[in-house]
């Protein structure tokens, strides 16, 4: 069979924004092949069967920011899309104290009250706001931002929107959702909870992915950033998909492919072909020639301006601006073939505690000072660690009776101020190793497998810059309006038919789809206006 | 006093939450945990427990049986080879449904039929003098179903015969030192199997289940679970979709067979030379096209579930609790076309959906219709559309 070699769309990168966005432009009809460098698709949302048995979400583990339209315009129910709920949620300390948060209102307020009874009602307290200041923001991230830099009437138009739409919002919702994008999450927590331990469990979420401690300013963002998700209604509510966040991709190829897309797998692009300004195509690393009036980069914002393309064809400030984009990932993972669950001292023979998140972060000191280690450039000596074991919710994960536990791991800087992390990789799993032992008393005497993942194998094999889990920082300035930069925020470029929707463009990073379905509709759009 | 099941001396210790539900008189658990929605997943994501012991069994014996149960059940018993299992119902001389059950065929001349509610009167009444004996062996046996797409992974360690037996097919079977006859049946939509087994026996063949099962992640399930996962199959519930014509008290609340979803059963009356029960009445009503409903499912547009709710300030609910109520039907005209008895979000479908009976010319799939919702006490018409039922039915139900 000859080669094909054009198409009315090319996408480069299969992770879940390039499958979301090449998914579209075919279902409209569009010829469109994806390019995935890799020989499975997934990117950071893969799942790998690293040792017998054992199926590893080596990267990405967990999902709630899925945006609900895209299940049901890509119809993903019909290629086995399934979130399984997390019944449970365990905050273990290293001196036995745990908190362990489930599915019943009252059950929870009666074990929050353990450990504080004003924390108790607080919870629900905390919890109503949140809701409300998701509620109010989520039409702002559920559509494309206007441009600031533009003098266009309808985006000027947009933006007045925008105030009015603020302005209507009930004062005490605005100022709240003002304190989350603004402030630390301890500063909103504090007021809140007086338990240690709920602080930590909810700070821990103001950390994620970031160069920020839980007291600096902009952890209230990143708190609220992952509460935008839902699980079937429920705000702020995570699950597993079935099969990991890699069997979610493996439904989003499937999709795909029933739309028409064609994926082409160890394909990687070595760049995009101009002509007078203007995308005509891709050239693979091998050399091959394809060409396509519409190129799209589902990558990150450095590889997308700075790689694919040649800067030179760019504004000068636009290259500015990406050039001062911040990365510098902070995270890592340490993956996990058990023999059986771990042991929690005064919960012997339970595993029930062990279907949703096990947060390894019990005081805002405690991540505070993990992310001091950080702050001067090496890693946590007793990181953040969120566990997860999944097999105890979906039994294809792990051999009956063994189980599979995803660590993800903060702060792992991906600047070493005195090392290399091919040298630390050892020392560093050993750390959270002899850390997760602290929590769990005997935990070292069941690994059978220990797969350690450094913010430079996220690079290497992701191909996120600096191993930014995001595709660049949850900051203010790199958020909105500016991601990844001020007058390239809706998914275009300066080169015309080049287009972006990797997690480097609004709204940004997660399992979310959100950047791949709106940068099609910018596409779509602009296709229909030449016609 | 309220009877318990012969797997309560289990079930009560697993029961968590002290929720329990009346079922024909026993003790039933509605949720055995804080979160019924996780007992849901293992059926559609592992495999779930369900203890259905409360259903009403007879054992129909003797050399007429067959005879006999041809004239009373809608459904061609004669095709219901032994080791087989039929889903059917069974009518009054108008048409209409009494009833429906499972029937298990052991051999010839014995077979054991379930029911939700009690007939032994009613099915001794119509023995008259045939050589048929009924026993009402409902104390007799527990019954424990294993649903979910580990089931056969998990049976086949505790009986090789699994490995073998087809959908609706049974086969007698040892589950440890216990005796028992396991059918592959359910009311799950799902793959799945029902382990029946003496009274004495039923909580060794629970603690022998759990010891295999268990590694799994296999975790009784209650009721709550099992009624979202027969929505999401289809599977119509008496008193809820139907009710038993022996009890209407008028026409509205009885219901045909073919107006119940259920006219597959009855494909091949030309060629079926059975005097049943109904069988004349079900005749005209199809040759004179008299049938009033028409069993189908309706799904929610999801982006009019959200205006409805976005309107009023408020985040879409997306409960998974069933609904068994009567959410009316309407047309374009908002002229009243049918109502909705059973109603749930699916976690697997990620929609809101219900088994709905509409009048005939609404029930092409597709159809647009309006379902009205209660919002903070006010009425709202949202969008849905007509489906074909059942809504979830993965290829290892049958396979
Ligand atoms: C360790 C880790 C844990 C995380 N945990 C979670 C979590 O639990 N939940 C959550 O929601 N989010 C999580 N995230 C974030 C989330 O996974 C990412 O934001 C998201 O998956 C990024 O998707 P993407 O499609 O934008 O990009 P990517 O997934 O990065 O996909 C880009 C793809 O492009 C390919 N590619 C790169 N260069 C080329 C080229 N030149 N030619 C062809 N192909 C190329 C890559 O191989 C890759 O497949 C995590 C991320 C990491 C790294």
């Amino acid at each position: 069979m000859a080669v094909k070699k054009k198409y009315d769309a090319i996408v480069i990168g299969g992770g879940h924004n390039g499958l979301v966005n090449g998914s579209y432009l075919a279902k409209a009809g569009l010829d469109t092949v994806i390019l995935e460098r890799r020989h499975l698709v997934g990117g950071a949302a893969i799942t790998e069967e690293l040792y017998p048995g054992f199926s590893f979400t080596t990267f990405s583990y967990a999902l709630s920011l899925l945006r609900p339209e895209i299940i049901h315009e890509l119809e993903l129910t019909k290629h086995g899309f399934m979130p399984l709920l997390m019944p449970s949620t365990f905050a273990p300390t290293e001196d036995g104290e745990y908190l362990l948060l489930g599915q019943d209102k009252n059950e929870n307020h009666h074990e929050i009250a353990r450990h504080s009874p004003h924390d108790a009602d607080a919870y629900d307290a905390y919890g109503h706001m949140m809701e409300q200041v998701v509620h109010a923001i989520r039409p702002l991230m559920d559509s494309i931002p206007p441009d600031i830099t533009s003098k266009d009437p309808e985006e000027r138009a947009r933006m007045a929107a925008i105030g009015s739409y603020l302005a209507d919002l009930p004062p005490g919702v605005l100022h709240d959702m003002i304190r989350l994008l603004t402030g630390s999450a301890a500063d909103i927590l504090e007021d809140y909870f007086e338990s240690e331990l709920m602080q930590g469990l909810h700070a821990s979420s103001g950390i994620i992915g970031t160069k920020v401690g839980p007291r600096s300013q902009g952890s209230g963002l990143v708190l609220l950033y992952h509460s935008f998700g839902e699980h079937d209604g429920a705000y702020g509510a995570w699950a597993f998909h079935k099969g990991g966040n890699g069997g979610f991709t493996q439904v989003l190829a499937r999709a795909a492919e029933s739309f028409g897309v064609e994926i082409r797998l160890e394909s990687p692009v070595d760049h995009v072909v101009t002509k007078n300004g203007r995308a005509t195509g891709v050239v693979l690393e091998d050399g091959t020639e394809l060409q396509a009036k519409t190129v799209v980069s589902a990558v990150d914002p450095r590889r997308t301006f700075m790689d694919l393309v040649d800067p030179r064809e760019l504004p000068s400030d636009l290259v500015d601006n990406i050039r001062r984009f911040k990365f510098q990932g902070t995270s890592a993972k340490v993956n996990f073939a058990l023999d059986a669950n771990p042991t929690y001292p005064g919960l012997e023979g339970r595993s029930d505690q062990y279907r949703g998140f096990v947060n390894m972060g019990p005081s805002l000191d405690y991540l505070e000072r993990a992310y001091d280690d950080a702050k001067y450039g090496w890693y946590s000596q007793k990181p953040y660690i969120d566990g997860c074991i999944q097999s105890n919710v979906d039994p294809d994960m792990a051999p009956p009776g063994k189980a599979v536990m995803s660590c993800f791991i903060q702060y792992a800087p991906y600047h070493l101020k005195n090392g290399d992390w091919d040298e630390e990789r050892d020392r560093f799993g050993d750390r959270v190793q002899k850390t997760l032992e602290g929590f769990f008393p005997g935990f070292s005497d069941l690994v059978l497998h220990r797969e350690v993942v450094t913010p430079l194998d996220i690079e290497r094999v992701v191909g996120l810059t600096e191993g930014n889990i995001f595709a660049g920082e949850f900051l203010a300035p790199q958020m909105f309006f500016f991601r990844p930069a001020p007058g390239w925020n809706q998914y275009r470029t300066p080169i015309e038919g080049y287009y972006q929707c990797g997690s480097g463009t609004h709204p940004g990073g997660c399992v979310m789809g959100a950047p791949g379905r709106f940068a099609s509709q910018q596409i779509l759009g602009d296709l229909k206006k030449k016609k | 006093m309220i009877r318990e099941t012969p797997f309560h001396p289990r079930t009560s210790v697993a029961n968590q939450t002290g929720l329990w539900s009346h079922w024909s008189g026993y003790l039933a658990t509605d949720r055995y945990q804080m979160s019924d929605k996780f007992e849901y997943f293992a059926i559609r994501n592992s495999a779930a427990v369900i203890d259905t012991s409360p259903l009403y069994k007879y054992r129909i014996m003797g050399s007429d049986s067959e005879r006999f149960l041809a004239g009373v059940l809608a459904r061609d018993i004669r095709k219901c080879r032994p080791g087989q299992a039929h889903y059917t119902v069974w009518c009054d001389d108008d048409g209409w449904v009494v009833e429906d059950g499972v029937i298990l065929r052991f051999s010839d001349d014995e077979f054991l039929l379930t029911a939700a509610e009690p007939n032994m009167a009613y099915l001794q009444d119509l023995a008259g003098r045939m050589a048929v004996e009924i026993v009402d062996v409902s104390e007799d046996y527990g019954a424990l179903a294993l649903q979910g797409p580990y089931a056969r992974e998990i049976l086949k360690q505790l009986a090789p015969e699994m490995e073998e037996i087809g959908y609706f097919h049974l086969t007698p079977a040892k589950v440890g030192d216990a005796a028992v006859t396991i059918s592959r049946t359910g009311y799950t939509g799902d793959l799945g199997y029902e382990i029946w087994v003496d009274r004495d026996d039923a909580v060794g063949v629970w603690d022998t289940l759990f010891e295999v099962a268990s590694p799994y992640g296999v975790i009784p399930a209650g009721q709550t679970a099992l009624l979202i996962a027969r929505i999401e199959a289809g599977l119509v519930l008496i008193d809820v979709d139907f009710h038993s014509s022996r009890y209407a008290w008028n026409d509205d609340q009885r219901t045909t067979p073919h107006e119940l979803g259920l006219g597959w059963m009855l494909r091949n009356l030309e060629s079926d030379d059975r005097a049943f029960i109904g069988r004349s009445a079900i005749e005209r009503e199809l040759a004179e096209g008299t049938s009033r409903w028409r069993t189908v499912g309706v799904m929610v547009d999801y982006e009019d579930w959200n205006r409805v709710y976005g309107e009023r300030s408020l985040i879409p609910p997306k409960d998974h609790t069933p609904e068994h109520g009567g959410m009316m039907i309407y047309d374009d005209r908002l002229e009243r076309i049918g109502y909705t008895p059973s109603f749930v979000y699916s976690p697997m479908v990620q929609r809101h959906v219900g088994i709905a009976r509409v009048r005939p010319e609404h029930a092409e799939p597709g159809s647009e219709v309006g379902l009205e919702v209660t919002i903070d006490h006010r009425y709202d018409v949202v969008k849905a559309n007509v489906t074909l039922l059942p809504f979830y039915n993965p290829p290892r139900k049958t396979a």
